[in-house]
């Protein structure tokens, strides 16, 4: 029996703008269990990524409960946040979002340096190399961003997201600065790690995409309208053994 | 514990490479700290070697040494001197009888004059002195002999030379014995004397010619009046009494009535001692508040820099915050990079001060005294300077909204 991994109920997010209240999200229901790969759906100010926001505890919620792995993670405050996201959460942006100038090996050892666990100089870089091996980058950990192609860029992300061996991995639009044939690769990549268990949460705006995971969750204004169970597509060709 | 002082470690990590992937710019930042700890090294090292060369040229002077000038003193201390001088041989003969606290008193007439000795010659200066001259001043002859007292009664055209005249006009030694010519009058060379070296202005006392007051008053430079009067009182504890004892004997001798000023002054050793100290001093504190600027300006600097650097790394600072990093950590980082520019740049300043001082030692042929104290001073200060103005951009960075920071274009 899968564990549940999140649970949110009531889920509101309030931005004031001046007079304005702006509901980026207004009562949101939503479970994910263990090994789910869920994409959401929705047009372009719907809440997609308010809600990535705080499932990734990067904000709070205005009113409503989230637990993350059984832990009521919506009051706790910055720092506490901090520690969730580092040891809980892997993120995986549009835009790659690697430090310039700094090794693939290094952007993924990043996340243990700020770690609860004093992880060891052998450690961080043992677990960092088996990560980028898992993405297909063995071999590039010198490699520097600028060296590397923007699908390449963002698997290197993915090993970040990894490396801590987190929770969930959250993706908000992980394709969306990729050409398809990359995508695909990508999505192959996404569908790997959640064949061996990872929990995966994908925000797009495109239905192609959101065809790789499980399950997909339609949003519109804030709201939650259709939570189907997809067939699963596969990529054509899978690029990595 | 030993997970906290580890991710100090790996904090510090983070700081060496920002600071590394931006060299250039990491080595203009130091700049202002590293001309402060520079200064601060410099005057320092060159202070403490003035003060030293300042007290070896004074007690160079000899012991327990009173200069007496012509001219009233003002209140400020400064000497008015209306041309003729008021100063008398006569006045210096009597004075060991008056003054029972002097040991010994020499007039002294001054003269410049080129000096010749067959083919060569050199221009130098000319001091009339008397035989109590070597005791005053404790310099003695190396060779030959110091002119004696019938040489002063007689004006007898006799010198002592100074080791740079002897060097000069007498390169292969052996000036003993030999005729000098001054403004065509010739001179016996009797002795020579023992080198002294440079005195507090630097003006190197070997190069001179000593020869009897009444010589060169009659023979050289026409005077009828003396220059000065250098007197050594009895002892250390006595110098103050001498001068009492003179400033009586003077008075009564120029007939000065009571309230009126006196018509010469002096100066013990140790007034001027004083004097040198104070003027050092300002020399100091003007270059240390030059130190003191430059090392606010580069702190002021490093914040700049900081600021300019979490503004353009805002985007940085999101993606460390996104994968775990606390406040603590992204002040820390930035802390420390402030911190290690303005470290690695008081070391450059270290190294280029302590360069500096032994350039201006070696130029000034000053002892130079680089202190451990003064090195780790300066150190500190930097290390201040890196934490004070490092503090506000780094608070700036670990207050930062992690979302929009990540959006940060
Ligand atoms: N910081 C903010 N302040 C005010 N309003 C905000 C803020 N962030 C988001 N919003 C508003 O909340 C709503 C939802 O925004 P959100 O970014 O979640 O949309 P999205 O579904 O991710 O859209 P897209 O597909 O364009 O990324 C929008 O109306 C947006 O204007
Ligand atoms: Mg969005």
């Amino acid at each position: 029996m899968p564990g549940r991994v999140i649970q949110i109920s009531e889920l509101t997010k309030i931005y004031k703008m001046g007079e304005v209240e702006v509901r980026a999200l207004d009562g949101v229901d939503l479970s994910v269990d263990e090994g789910e790969f869920l994409a959401v759906m929705g047009p372009s100010g719907s809440g997609k990524s308010t809600l990535m926001n705080i499932i990734g505890c990067l904000d709070r919620p205005t009113a409503g409960t989230y637990q993350l792995d059984d832990v009521d993670v919506s009051k706790l405050d910055r720092d506490e946040r901090a520690v969730i996201r580092n040891a809980k959460i892997g993120f995986v942006f549009q835009s790659f979002n690697l430090l310039a100038r700094t090794s693939a090996i290094e952007n993924v050892e990043l996340p243990m340096l700020y770690g609860e666990l004093g992880w060891s100089r052998d450690k961080r870089h043992a677990a960092a190399r088996e990560s980028l091996r898992r993405v297909g980058l063995a071999g590039r950990e010198d490699h520097y961003p600028s060296q590397l192609s923007g699908g390449q860029q963002q698997r290197v992300a993915i090993a970040r997201a990894l490396v801590t061996n987190p929770a969930i991995l959250l993706a908000d639009e992980p394709t969306g600065n990729l050409d398809s044939r990359t995508s695909e690769e990508i999505m192959g990549i996404f569908q790997r790690l959640n064949d061996d268990g990872k929990t995966v949460v994908l925000i797009t705006h495109e239905p192609d995409i959101a065809q790789y995971a499980k399950r997909i969750v339609h949003m519109r204004d804030g709201q939650i309208q259709h939570d189907e169970v997809g067939k699963q597509k596969r990529p054509v060709a899978m690029v990595m053994k | 514990m030993k997970n906290s002082v580890m991710r100090m470690g790996n904090i510090t990590v983070v700081g060496l490479k920002a600071i590394s992937r931006n060299k250039l710019r990491s080595i203009l930042t130091m700049l202002g700290i590293v001309i402060g700890v520079g200064c601060v090294i410099a005057v320092v090292a060159i202070g403490n070697g003035a003060t030293k060369s300042v007290e070896a040229t004074i007690n160079s002077l000899g012991t327990n040494f009173i200069m007496i000038f012509p001219g009233a003193a003002t209140q400020s201390g400064a000497r008015i001197f209306t041309g003729q001088s008021t100063l008398t041989a006569e006045d210096a003969d009597g004075m060991k009888a008056e003054a029972p606290a002097v040991a010994y008193v020499s007039p002294m007439v001054r003269s410049a004059a080129q000096i010749v000795s067959g083919e060569l010659n050199w221009g130098t200066s000319i001091q009339g002195v008397s035989t109590d001259y070597p005791l005053i001043r404790s310099w003695n002859v190396s060779q030959g002999d110091f002119f004696t007292d019938t040489d002063v009664k007689a004006a007898a055209k006799v010198a002592v030379l100074g080791n740079t005249v002897v060097d000069n006009l007498f390169p292969n030694g052996d000036a003993v014995g030999q005729i000098i010519r001054i403004k065509n009058v010739p001179f016996k060379v009797v002795g020579v004397l023992e080198k002294k070296g440079g005195n507090m202005m630097g003006q190197d006392q070997d190069d001179t010619v000593i020869a009897p007051y009444t010589t060169v008053m009659k023979r050289l430079a026409g005077k009828t009046k003396i220059d000065m009067i250098q007197v050594s009182a009895v002892s250390g504890s006595q110098v103050q009494e001498a001068q009492n004892e003179i400033e009586a004997y003077l008075r009564q001798r120029h007939r000065i009535q009571p309230g009126q000023d006196s018509d010469f002054m002096m100066r013990s050793q140790e007034e001027i001692a004083q004097t040198q100290a104070q003027s050092m001093g300002i020399l100091r504190t003007l270059l240390l508040s030059i130190a003191a600027i430059s090392l606010l300006v580069g702190g002021i600097g490093i914040m700049n820099i900081m600021l300019v650097s979490v503004t353009e790394r805002t985007r940085e600072i999101g993606i460390r915050m996104a994968i775990g990093a606390k406040g603590r950590h992204v002040l820390m980082q930035f802390l420390f990079e402030a911190v290690t520019l303005a470290i690695v740049g008081g070391l450059i300043g270290v190294a280029i001060g302590v360069a500096a001082s032994l350039g201006v030692g070696h130029f000034l042929k000053w002892p130079i005294v680089v202190t451990p104290a003064s090195v780790a001073l300066s150190f500190g200060v930097a290390a201040f300077v890196g934490i004070f103005f490092g503090f506000y951009p780094a608070r700036k960075a670990s207050r930062l909204d992690p979302i929009d920071a990540l959006r940060y274009e």
